[in-house]
């Protein structure tokens, strides 16, 4: 197989037998991304010297017979909302198109300590917002597999790059879909751990209730390899579990069973893509001829969640966006005559159309008058949206079901109807709202030769069970292992 | 008619922490600009909060001392507006869960208690400041911004400038008793919000009248401001009402606020911002709550000093102290725990009083420093009182000792010695040197056998001479007894 | 609730976001929030009387941090990014107060 289809296990493997050297693969991938990153565009940063000058490191204490990290020297690619200390950290947003991040963030000090080595920094949505990449104030990303789709968003980039081999794995951000998502549309393994479970240190927030930050990968081994390097208590992040780290590759190839799977009939509605249906039926039929037992359930909440979700997450983000406003660091109008002229000046050309839609909504839902109508009564069915998944995991250990309405839609065709846009996250705001861990994985393509994913939801902070009825799946079945045909 | 002002009190206390409140940073106050802060503080992108358990005790404890019922159930909410010294553009606040409310605090005001209610007391963190005077912008520091912050308010019950005045002043003396904040004013530790308005009403009907409408000055950092926007407020607010006694009521117009131009000394009205009260208020999702329970709140309570009011009326009682002195001695804690010392260490309340007021006061005072920072012992102190109380050294020698105990570490005892210092009361020596002033001073002497008009003067001319000769150390009460004997013979 | 979000609504929305909008903004914005509010407002089908509204997925409490102080950035790294300085200031245009 070539050097850039390796999984980071396979990888690794090559790397402790010293079949190839850290430097060659990173190198070789920095080729890679030149090659064909023009047309896909997933990248809006690389940091070529440092990836090599570290790789270089990882080489050379390898030689000299040190311990290495478990990443060890295994080239990654990094959200751009995840603020790095070397380069920009942009969020793709013009507000912050030069700003240098003076610290690292949590899950980039663990990278570092498990001697990962990183690339650069990928392309998404505006400050997460969006399910695209098309709102990039820096150009869109394309989907490997076909071009003239999107590759989801809002980490597009980093699903794109890694669909594309252009990195081993990247990490992605999760507010309402935005790593199962695009790991649906480009195929590849996106997780979002449970609430809590990985420090938001350093994430740029986007929703502070929803957020998490997760892996997506070639592979459920690869997610669950990475995820166990950046999961931790931060002591920096209250929010953050006080829980021990299991050990999600223990066990992982070990099949789970008894194994109950929920699956909710209110998912396969009139708004679902008829061939998603029929690859999420077929999926189910695996894991009954794998041995186990599905349970159809009824949470007819679930309609509501995207609802609750538009008002939670526009409502933090509109608190949360606040502070860029050109004093301390970003873009800064220069032609205002006050203060208040500056900050509003600053913040229109700064900000996007889908940002500036979503502050809008925000400032709206908390606005006097409104807050009890809107926001306090989407808290309130939070709570309802959190029992019936409560109630349901007293039934079924895990829940499946698709992860998309569709498979990935053409450039533009959804760009100037945010509500039609807003209804793909329609599958996966449930594990924002109630914190649960999910993952997408490739479970078929559609007739055109899109992707499509199986999601898989189970109880808080359960993820090493998640990962090991992902893989049931993902053992049984080769479509995480077909690579799309890409253009230079 | 008369009017009666109704007087409610805003005051931000900033917290003497050794951190921010929810960061690493040093709170400390004087270094240059923008030293003390952090990615946290400056609101990078991406940063989070994390609460200060000590800020949240001493908040606590101010709750305690204010009679508040203490929140077993708290949550943390932002609270958003723009300014360029707030880094987030929202400050974390609580709003509708305070970690205290419905308490009380009792003044002493001319001789009377009054009881002035605390509506609530919350903690929140501080901006930081506005530079307003560089060429041609403004300049932010956020040293400051992220400083823990208690705000309390109170219920508008006070009725004069004296009882402002006085709420103002205990508040200070509280948080300085509790060590939870240096109440520095200068450094703007303390920061004042008066709400005014008058209660006007027909003396024939008291119970039927109405109000001014309320002015809300922001912002006043030092007893004088507070003292005169109060005054100001009450006399323009009372001469607005004469002018137009049907017009200037509280259903007709809306809350105003005004600002104090500290040069002109008056208030001037400031155009109510639209967005001012839409601050959008909702729980900050960064933060988890806090719950406190019995055991955590005993704990705090334990902490809990005796509270200058009760200090006071002790004073009184135990050591039967004057109001003025009592006043002095429990002003600061540290002052009141000095007394108490020495008076352990075995001094006469009245003694170690008066000396602590003539001398340990103005000599801290120099120093700039209280009293215990003096370096003076409570033993060392008591010791000189001692010395006094046995007439061994006059009231005067003990002033000028209690200042040499300054330079030196030697027992006031040793100090009177060296310095030759302590009072002669040994007859025998006294007798010869009366013996000279007498047979000296012939026409003194006469006179005060004579006991006419001139006899008290040439009494204490002849002892003022004995006095000197002595170079000051006989004892003046037995050196009188002495020339008294000698003169008139009386025994 | 209102059904639709006038242009004049916009305009005291983004006064109070801080976001200068041009009159097509202002409209398009007041047709979008129009239709996502629309969509929102079936929440009010459901019942949620005594339900305990839900701030965030934990149920944990008090996470405090010891009061220690340290010395983090320097003036200079504080002030790195900033658009405009003076000194060691952050310097902003004329606020008048």
């Amino acid at each position: 197989m070539e050097l850039h289809c390796l999984s980071i296990h396979q990888l690794a493997a090559e790397l402790a037998k010293g079949q190839v050297s850290s430097c060659q693969a990173t190198e070789h991938l920095f080729e890679r991304i030149e090659r064909h990153d023009p047309v896909i565009h997933g990248y809006l940063e690389l940091q070529q010297d440092a990836a090599i000058a570290q790789a270089d490191r990882i080489d050379k204490r390898r030689n000299d017979g040190e311990t290495l990290g478990p990443l060890a020297g295994v080239p990654l690619a990094i959200k751009d909302n995840i603020c790095v200390s070397h380069g920009r950290t942009t969020c793709a947003s013009k507000i912050l198109g030069n700003f240098q991040s003076p610290y690292d963030a949590h899950v980039i000090e663990a990278l570092n300590a498990a001697d990962a080595v990183i690339l650069g920094k990928t392309n998404l949505d505006e400050f997460a917002m969006g399910a695209s990449t098309e709102n990039s104030g820096f150009g869109l990303t394309r989907n490997p597999w076909n071009p003239e789709t999107v590759p989801g968003g809002s980490s597009g980039g980093s699903a794109a790059v890694v669909a594309a081999d252009l990195a081993y794995a990247a990490l992605g951000s999760d507010t309402g879909g935005s790593i199962r998502q695009p790991a649906a549309f480009c195929s590849v393994v996106g997780l979002k751990p449970t609430y809590g479970r990985v420090s938001r240190y350093g994430l740029v927030a986007f929703g502070s209730s929803l957020d998490q930050i997760g892996p997506i990968a070639k592979t459920v081994p690869d997610a669950a390899l990475l995820l166990a390097a950046i999961a931790s208590h931060d002591r920096r992040d209250s929010t953050s579990a006080e829980l021990e780290v299991g050990d999600y590759l223990a066990e992982i190839e070990r099949p789970v069973k008894p194994l109950r799977i929920g699956v909710a009939s209110e998912y396969f509605g009139p708004g679902l893509d008829k061939e998603i249906a029929q690859a999420v039926r077929r999926a189910l039929d695996l894991y009954e001829s794998l041995g186990a037992e599905i349970v159809e359930l009824s949470m007819p909440l679930n309609k509501y969640a995207l609802a609750v979700y538009y008002i939670v997450a526009t409502a933090e983000a509109s608190s949360n966006l606040a502070r860029y406003d050109g004093v301390r660091y970003g873009y800064r109008d220069r032609d205002s005559k006050d203060h208040i002229d500056m900050y509003s000046a600053s913040r229109a050309h700064g900000f996007g159309a889908e940002v500036k839609r979503r502050i809008m909504l925000g400032t709206y839902t908390l606005s006097a008058g409104y807050y009890d109508a809107y926001y306090l009564k989407a808290l309130k069915v939070r709570t309802l949206i959190k029992q019936d998944f409560d109630k349901a995991f007293e039934q079924v250990d895990c829940i499946a079901g698709p992860v998309t309405p569709t498979p990935p839609f053409k450039l533009g065709e959804k760009i100037d109807d945010p509500l039609t846009l807003y209804l793909s996250d329609v599958y996966t705001v449930m594990a924002n709202l109630t914190g649960l861990p999910a993952i997408s994985i490739p479970c078929g393509f559609s007739s055109a030769g899109l992707p499509i994913g199986l999601q898989l939801t189970t109880k808080a902070f359960s993820e090493e069970l998640l990962l090991r009825i992902a893989r049931m799946f993902e053992q049984a079945t080769d479509y995480h292992q077909r690579k799309p045909k890409l253009q230079s | 008619m008369g009017y009666r002002p109704t007087i409610g009190l805003e005051i931000h206390v900033e917290l003497s922490t050794a951190s921010k409140m929810f960061c690493g940073c040093p709170n400390h106050f004087g270094d240059p600009p923008n030293s003390n802060v952090c990615p946290v503080c400056l609101g990078m992108p991406g940063v989070l909060p994390t609460m200060n358990r000590q800020a949240y005790e001493y908040a606590v404890l101010m709750g305690l001392a204010l009679n508040c019922r203490i929140a077993t159930f708290t949550k943390w909410d932002r609270k958003g507006y723009y300014y360029p010294d707030l880094p987030k553009n929202y400050q974390i606040s609580q709003y509708d869960l305070p970690l205290s409310s419905n308490g009380y605090i009792d003044l002493l005001v001319n001789g009377q208690t009054k009881r002035i209610g605390i509506t609530r007391a919350h903690l929140e963190e501080d901006a930081g400041k506005n530079v307003h005077d560089l060429p041609g912008c403004t300049g932010v520091d956020l040293n400051r911004a992220g400083v823990p912050l208690l705000e309390i308010v109170s219920e508008p019950d006070m009725n004069s400038v004296p009882e402002v005045m006085a709420y103002a002043r205990s508040m200070r003396q509280l948080v300085r008793y509790l060590n939870i904040s240096q109440a520095n004013m200068q450094q703007g530790h303390m920061r004042f919000e008066p709400n005014i308005s008058l209660w006007v009403f027909d003396d024939a009907e008291p119970d039927g009248g109405h109000y001014t409408p309320i002015v809300e000055v922001k912002n006043l950092n030092s007893f004088r401001s507070l003292e005169r926007t109060v005054a100001f407020e009450i006399d323009r607010q009372a001469g607005q009402w004469q002018a137009d006694p049907d017009g200037y009521r509280m259903d007709k117009m809306s809350k105003q606020n005004r600002g104090w131009d500290d040069v002109r000394e008056v208030t001037v009205y400031q155009r109510h911002k639209e967005e001012a009260d839409e601050y959008r208020y909702f729980p900050e999702p960064d933060l988890l709550p806090v719950e406190i329970d019995d055991a955590w709140l005993g704990r705090i309570k334990a902490q809990l000093p005796e509270l200058p009011i009760a200090r006071y009326a002790r004073f009184r009682k135990e050591f039967g102290l004057d109001e003025k002195l009592t006043t002095l001695l429990t002003s600061e804690r540290g002052t009141a725990d000095y007394f108490e010392a020495v008076v352990q260490a075995g001094a006469s309340p009245h003694r170690a009083a008066n000396l602590i007021q003539s001398q340990g006061l103005r000599l801290a005072n120099e120093r700039g420093t209280d009293v215990a920072g003096l370096g003076i012992s409570a033993e060392r102190l008591a010791g000189l009182c001692k010395l006094a109380d046995e007439d061994k050294v006059s009231a005067t020698t003990a002033a000028g000792i209690f200042q040499a105990m300054l330079e030196s570490d030697d027992p006031p005892e040793k100090i009177a010695q060296d310095r030759n210092l302590m009072q002669v009361s040994d007859t025998s020596a006294l007798e010869a040197i009366v013996a000279e002033v007498l047979s000296e001073n012939g026409k003194a002497v006469a006179d005060y056998k004579s006991g006419g008009k001139k006899a008290k003067k040439a009494r204490s001319f002849i002892l003022g001479q004995v006095m000197q000769r002595s170079k000051g150390q006989a004892n003046p009460k037995v050196a009188g007894e002495l020339i008294d004997r000698k003169v008139l013979g009386q025994t | 609730m209102p059904a639709k979000i006038d242009p004049d609504q916009v305009r005291r929305i983004a006064r109070l976001a801080r976001i200068n909008l041009t009159q097509e903004e202002l409209e398009q914005f007041s047709n979008q929030l129009s239709d996502i509010l629309n969509y929102v407002d079936q929440l009010s089908e459901l019942n949620t009387e005594g339900v305990e509204p839900t701030t965030g997925p934990l149920k944990i409490s008090n996470v405090f941090r010891q009061d220690q102080a340290a010395r983090s950035l320097s003036s200079e790294q504080a002030l790195a990014n900033a658009p405009c300085r003076h000194g060691d200031f952050f310097a902003v245009p004329k606020v008048l107060e």
